[in-house]
């Protein structure tokens, strides 16, 4: 199923420049790829949280409205660790907690009032927004509109698979399904440091800051250790200039 | 009705996390410098998502088998290689990896 998926390109050239259509379109097949992999991942995440005892219904209904892969296995796990509701959510919100910088680095680029933005932002997910990222900051809205349209109905139909067929957990791991996640990241991470290389100080500093945090913190607020770490490069640059 | 509770709770939070940036932010005109922070986020994150996808809290989730299947995605995307071909690549060879060293 994954090598059927058309390439994934993040790199055209003209891509801010085609019409919004084409560039839906062009998200479309990029989050073909990123769809194929949330859904082996959310078939893992069905299977697990319906051997918790959550019942058929609410995995896809969990998947349906929280849409975040990391954020959900976090809810499943502190929940299936006896550590009640409040201590569940604080886990799964912390792991959220990046979508803040995230979506304050794509709101330029959206439209409308402040509502419609809201709203829009919801597009926001993690392999979308890199996707989407065009460089310098700029974002290309239909593009993540089209990646995240992809991987939504994906991430839901693999939850509900997982439910219903309830594959065992280990199987995953046998199968070696969960170095897609971090492979993911990392082709992500080498196209955009490739394709800017004013990039690869704040990769160093962004790997180094979270690695470090890990010791000490929760997965969500490392990740946002690592994206204050661009305030750290871009400080580094300037003074590296003067 | 616990389960029930936290998956509304946290579907709510997270459209609060998602919607704040762009309803508060979005329209206005950012400082030069603000421009610049915002260029370096995506490498910055990215990087984190790496490696804390990888290490874990803690540092424990670093898994040998994991480290040859993501040099083996690196391999192949740098020879150009489409990324499900790439990330197929890195599945198999974790998975071989894992029957080799049982």
């Amino acid at each position: 199923m994954l090598v059927s998926v058309p390439r994934m390109d993040t790199q055209l050239p003209d891509r801010g420049e085609a019409m919004p259509r084409d560039r839906f379109h062009a998200g479309l097949r990029a989050g073909a790829g990123l769809a194929a992999a949330a859904f082996l991942m959310a078939i893992s995440f069905g299977a697990i949280s319906q051997a918790r005892g959550w019942g058929s219904v609410a995995p896809v209904v969990c998947s349906l409205v929280v849409f975040s892969g990391s954020a959900q296995f976090a809810l499943a796990g502190t929940l299936g660790a006896g550590g009640g509701v409040v201590a569940a959510v604080v886990a799964a919100a912390l792991v959220n907690v990046r979508y803040v910088p995230m979506g304050i680095a794509v709101a330029r680029d959206l439209r409308g009032g402040p509502l419609r933005r809201a709203v829009e932002g919801q597009a926001v997910v993690d392999g979308s927004w890199a996707a989407a990222h065009l460089g310098g900051g700029r974002f290309d809205r239909a593009f993540l509109f089209g990646a995240t349209a992809v991987q939504w109905p994906a991430w839901v139909a693999g939850t509900a698979l997982g439910v219903v067929v309830a594959p065992d957990p280990s199987l995953v791991h046998r199968l070696g399904l969960d170095v897609l996640t971090p492979g993911l990241f990392l082709i992500l991470l080498l196209d955009e440091v490739r394709r800017d290389r004013a990039g690869r100080l704040p990769a160093a500093l962004g790997g180094a800051v979270a690695g470090a945090l890990l010791f000490v913190l929760p997965t969500g607020p490392a990740l946002i250790g690592a994206a204050a770490a661009a305030l750290l490069a871009l400080r580094t640059t300037r003074e590296a200039v003067r | 009705m616990i389960v029930w509770t936290a998956i509304g709770t946290v579907a709510v939070l997270g459209f609060a996390l998602k919607g704040v940036g762009p309803a508060l932010l979005g329209g206005r005109e950012l400082a030069p410098r603000t421009r610049s922070l915002l260029a370096q986020l995506a490498p910055a994150l990215l990087a984190g998502f790496v490696v804390v996808a990888v290490a874990g809290r803690d540092w424990a989730a670093v898994d040998g088998t994991v480290l040859g299947g993501l040099a083996v995605a690196l391999g192949l995307r740098l020879g150009r290689a489409p990324l499900p071909v790439a990330l197929v690549g890195a599945v198999v060879a974790t998975a071989l990896l894992r029957v080799v060293t049982g």
